[in-house]
């Protein structure tokens, strides 16, 4: 059966797996505890000296190559692409990846969008309706400060509760051939909006929609906590991730059990990192962190099955200036190792 | 002529000015920007109301450097072209006492611009 | 899940409140009088140069100072230290007229990539162009009612 209760996708009726994975990091996100996971870390955010936003136009494409000659395959292999960014209109993506001219389609569920696409492309594979499709998301700081706050240099003091946008991108190549990494189960998530109106908030914003999503995901499959090896969040910070224990214990989820759950926003970076404030954001955090940390993890075998629910805030830069809150939206992807015991 | 007390005050006043701030900003949601709006109007206000100078001449720099004295001296300015122009000098002498901070500000910034790029 | 209702959003904001880190604002009122007041002293040295050196009388000497004022803020924004050192002064460095200075520069630098017109020219006062607007608008109402006050 492909469907699972109300919002979940089974695919291992026809497995999909993730045959190549490539991950390309910032300055700071090389300097921090997940430095020596990354493929490649950037020596400078600003690549050649060009725009910001060329420069994660550049990361995008240099993520997808990754993750094609980890899968040994060229572009002409590939038959679609699913991917996203921050940036107005996706132009990280659509810009990005053009040069390897296939068919692409990008999403958008701002840092809940490497999900998405996940979700988007393991459907296609499973279904049959493509053989192998690469699904990934970029991020830049200084291109999401522009666009939704300030000047890069202009000196405004945030508070403790802000996010520092991950610079980088991740991309996963996605197929039926055997690989030791399987895409189980994708949930779509739904819009929670419980009231948070501070864009310095996100944490707070996002915690509702992983805690629905993911209890979703466990009613629909019928699993409980102890099923996961880890459930990991994407981007909810410290601060987020604190929230989301308290409303998990609040829904009967026991102590012992939230133990298993991290955000890949508060591994990224070490506290003493300069202004990385309630953790890393931004819609390359869960995949650079996912592709590179967490495979890690279950490619040498000290997890079997893992859970990445990445959470987006669903803002843009003049719905807060009109005073609506902010709703935020999570989606969430079974990885397992079926080919161990 | 600033004797060693306009020194003390200097510091005193200036910091206390960015103190108001600091506690708006952390304690409302008001936004800088908002903040520095309403600390230019307040500059306005009291300049309008002939507290402002007075505050300059004991305080110095520490009245004169925050972005309250901006609205002081755009106050300062229509009023003096008013009284030498009748009303509408109020229109056209806003700028007459700011437009070194203006200007200066525009070229620096242009310079800035020509001459550096953000690091992020 | 049906969406949340109103006592659920209210539950839910009292659990942000009492989980998320404060502002610490004793420290930052701190930090920001102790900066605030150093800028001021600077510039109220760079004012008394003027009035020795340059034989400025001491009520024109306020305009060079803002100037040279505004100068160095440019240089610390253009070099990438401001912004860190405001994370820490907070009001402190925005509150003097450096700040001004920091949100013109900032802005000028951050959109020269969209060009010298659309780019730097439009994007120039984005920051700072509140203060400018309602810094004229204030000064229009204060000076009108006193000329109609002082006149009536």
């Amino acid at each position: 059966m492909s469907r699972l209760g109300r919002a979940t996708w089974d695919f291992q009726s026809t497995p999909v797996y993730v045959e190549g994975y490539g991950t390309v990091a910032g300055q700071l996100e090389g300097k921090g505890p997940l430095g020596a996971d990354f493929d490649l870390v950037l020596e400078n955010d600003r690549i050649d000296d060009d725009t910001w936003e060329h420069s994660e136009q550049r990361m995008f494409a240099k993520a997808v190559q990754l993750a094609m000659t980890t899968a040994n395959v060229t572009a002409e292999q590939i038959d679609v692409l699913v991917g996203a960014d921050l940036n107005a209109q996706l132009t990280a993506f659509y810009l990005g990846t053009r040069a390897f001219a296939r068919p692409s389609l990008g999403v958008y569920s701002a840092c809940a969008s490497i999900c998405e696409s996940l979700a988007v492309a393991g459907l296609l594979v499973h279904t049959g309706h493509v053989d192998r499709a690469v699904a990934g998301t970029s991020s830049h700081t200084s291109t999401a400060e522009r666009q939704f706050r300030y000047p890069t240099e202009y000196g405004a003091q945030k508070p403790p509760t802000a996010q520092r946008t991950v610079t980088g991108s991740g991309a996963v190549v996605l197929g039926t051939s055997v690989h030791p990494i399987q895409v189980t189960h994708a949930t779509v998530g739904t819009v929670v909006d419980y009231g948070i109106a501070s864009p310095w908030e996100m944490g707070a914003a996002m915690a509702p929609a992983a805690c629905d999503t993911i209890l979703q995901h466990l009613s629909d499959t019928g699993r409980s906590v102890k099923d996961y090896d880890l459930i990991a969040t994407g981007d909810l910070g410290h601060v987020g991730l604190k929230l989301l224990k308290e409303l998990l214990a609040e829904k009967g989820v026991p102590q012992p059990e939230l133990r298993t759950f991290v955000d890949c926003g508060a591994m990224i970076y070490d506290p003493n990192q300069p202004e990385v404030f309630s953790g890393g954001s931004g819609g390359a955090c869960c995949s650079i962190v996912t592709f590179s940390h967490l495979f890690r993890k279950l490619l040498n075998g000290e997890c079997r099955r893992i859970l990445v629910s990445a959470t987006g805030a669903l803002l843009s830069t003049v719905s807060v200036q009109q005073k609506d809150s902010i709703p935020s939206v999570s989606h969430a992807i079974a990885f397992e190792r079926k080919d161990v015991q | 002529m600033a004797t060693w007390t306009t020194f003390v005050w200097a510091f005193l006043v200036g910091g206390g000015i960015c103190a108001i701030g600091q506690v708006l900003m952390d304690s409302t949601k008001l936004t800088p920007g908002h903040i520095m709006s309403l600390l230019v109007v307040a500059g306005a206000v009291l300049g309008g109301l002939d507290l402002y100078d007075p505050l300059v001449k004991f305080a110095g720099a520490g009245a004169s450097v925050p972005i309250t004295s901006f609205g002081n001296s755009l106050v300062q300015g229509a009023i003096a072209e008013a009284q030498r122009d009748g009303w509408i000098g109020v229109l056209t002498g806003i700028f007459e006492v700011t437009s070194a901070g203006i200007s200066s500000a525009i070229v620096f910034a242009f310079l800035a611009a020509a001459l550096a790029k953000p690091k992020g | 899940m049906a969406m949340a209702s109103e006592a659920d959003k209210r539950r839910y904001r009292e659990l942000v409140k009492r989980e998320q880190p404060g502002r610490r604002i004793v420290r930052n009122t701190i930090r920001a009088f102790v900066v605030g007041g150093l800028i001021c002293e600077i510039g109220q040295c760079v004012q008394s140069m003027f009035i020795r050196f340059a034989h400025f009388k001491p009520t024109e000497a306020g305009n060079p100072t803002v100037a040279v004022m505004i100068f160095l803020s440019v240089v610390c924004t253009a070099l990438g230290v401001y912004d860190r050192f405001a994370q820490w002064a907070g009001a402190g460095s925005a509150v003097p007229v450096t700040g001004f200075a920091n949100t013109m520069s900032s802005a000028a630098m951050e959109h020269r990539s969209e060009g010298w017109v659309s780019g730097v020219g439009s994007n120039m006062f984005k920051v700072a162009g509140p203060v400018i607007v309602y810094g004229v608008v204030s000064a229009f109402f204060v000076a009108m009612i006193r000329y109609l006050v002082t006149h009536l």
